[in-house]
């Protein structure tokens, strides 16, 4: 397949990891912050190849791991209304809430549709003009664009029993929060390579500016990932702190302005909770007010429960690089894929899910 | 989540594109590509071409990588 195949090249991965082994061996603390690199990272290996020096840190980029418990529990409430379809992202029905999980609402009754596009959801809301179908918006900056563009559609269409229940969040506040903590050290950000397509390499710039921490925007093939980690250690080595975009076949400084122009148009920042980081301000987007009559939240007032996550469940610090999966209590012994207890299980991205998968108890 | 799919345009109506993705054929919205054409590979996430992939940049980091390495 074009633009895949050749970026898997097994002779070059080892030319490239030479280089990064040339590197005097110094300890560095690398995190890569989407969900999607920790799957690359894991599914082909690339963990095992790297020299002991160079720690790779899952970050907080699952949008399902990262979703509250608060969160979870009302869009669990939401599915329970016997007129409304919920529409959703697959990962997100299996996630546990505080007393059910969607999986497990669907098992009594509840219509809960797992779809690949939100123009699928806006389809079920054409076809079902007697229903109320909600579409549960998680994701981050690659994702909230095309929810804006459902939206806008559904406006545009006057289609009036479509609705959002918004979680989106923005990665650079993220990123920010865990250098603020000073929890663990990182050294350099392998920052993810479609959310900056969106919002460019420029959105980063704050952080190599404030923190002096080197970041490189990196593509989705091992060779990608590779010649990241390659570049950070050289930036490492320089003592420079700068942007570099490795994937500069996809991502532009400025990122794709008609996306940006989508998100504006349709949400506005606000300050959201994340699962085991607390409130980061201006990290999230919920819709504007002329949105009120598309949004879930305003609309069908779902249920504010006491919500509490496992108390041995290590996802949150987990997702702040504080702990490896190995370390949770949980992990592989009473948390598996089969019986996930907590969303960095149950998400195909979580870091659990990939260490499981891949790694076990490395 | 953020997965992203390289896919080849076949064919343009409007916003909406026929894409071969691996092989299959999808439908994807295009809004947010501008000037894309017949031929040219996007990035498709969840239905959407998010962004254009640029051959002669693909070539260009193969370069890099090979010079590298």
């Amino acid at each position: 397949m074009k633009f895949v195949d050749e970026f898997r090249n097994r002779t070059i991965a080892q030319k490239i990891i030479k280089r990064i082994k040339e590197f005097d061996p110094f300890k560095v603390n690398l995190m890569e912050v989407c969900g999607t690199h920790t799957m690359v990272i894991f599914k082909q290996g690339l963990k095992g190849m790297l020299p002991e020096n160079v720690n790779l840190l899952s970050g907080p980029g699952c949008p399902v791991c990262v979703t509250s418990q608060e969160d979870i529990d009302k869009a669990i409430d939401l599915a329970k209304d016997k007129n409304v379809i919920i529409t959703t992202f697959g990962d997100m029905v299996r996630v546990p809430g505080t007393n059910s999980s969607l999986e497990k609402e669907k098992g009594n009754g509840a219509d809960v549709r797992v779809i690949y596009s939100p123009s699928e959801a806006l389809r079920i809301a054409r076809q079902n003009p007697r229903r109320k179908v909600i579409f549960l918006a998680i994701g981050f900056e690659t994702t909230s664009p095309l929810i804006a563009a459902s939206l806008l559609d559904a406006r545009k269409e006057k289609i009036e029993n479509f609705f959002i229940f918004s979680t989106h969040k923005l990665i650079p506040p993220a990123m920010e929060a865990l250098l603020k903590s000073k929890e663990v050290n990182i050294d350099g950000f392998i920052c993810p390579g479609h959310v900056s397509v969106t919002i460019g390499s420029n959105a980063y710039k704050f952080i190599v500016r404030k923190y002096n921490v080197p970041c490189v925007i990196t593509g989705f093939e091992p060779l990608d990932v590779l010649q990241s980690i390659y570049m950070l250690l050289k930036q490492i080595r320089e003592k420079k702190a700068e942007v570099e975009i490795e994937y500069f076949r996809a991502v532009r400084p400025e990122g794709n302005r008609i996306a940006q122009e989508l998100i504006s148009e349709a949400f506005e920042v606000s300050d959201v909770r994340w699962r085991g980081l607390g409130i980061i301000p201006k990290s999230g987007l919920r819709l504007k007010k002329e949105f009120s009559d598309f949004d879930a939240e305003k609309v069908f007032r779902p249920k504010k429960e006491k919500s509490k996550e496992n108390p041995d469940c290590a996802c949150g610090e987990v997702l702040r690089g504080v702990k490896r999966p190995t370390q949770c209590k949980l992990y592989g012994r009473i948390c598996t894929p089969e019986e996930p207890y907590g969303p960095c299980m149950v998400s195909s991205e979580g870091t659990c899910a990939a260490y499981y998968k891949y790694y076990k108890y490395g | 989540m953020c997965l992203a799919i390289p896919a080849r345009i076949l064919r343009i109506e409007g916003n909406l594109a026929i894409v071969d993705m691996a092989g299959v054929k999808r439908e994807a919205d295009i809004r947010m590509v501008s000037n894309v054409r017949v031929g040219e590979y996007v990035l498709i996430h969840a239905g959407f071409a998010i962004e254009k992939i640029e051959e002669k940049d693909a070539e260009e980091t193969l370069r890099l990588f090979r010079e590298m390495a």
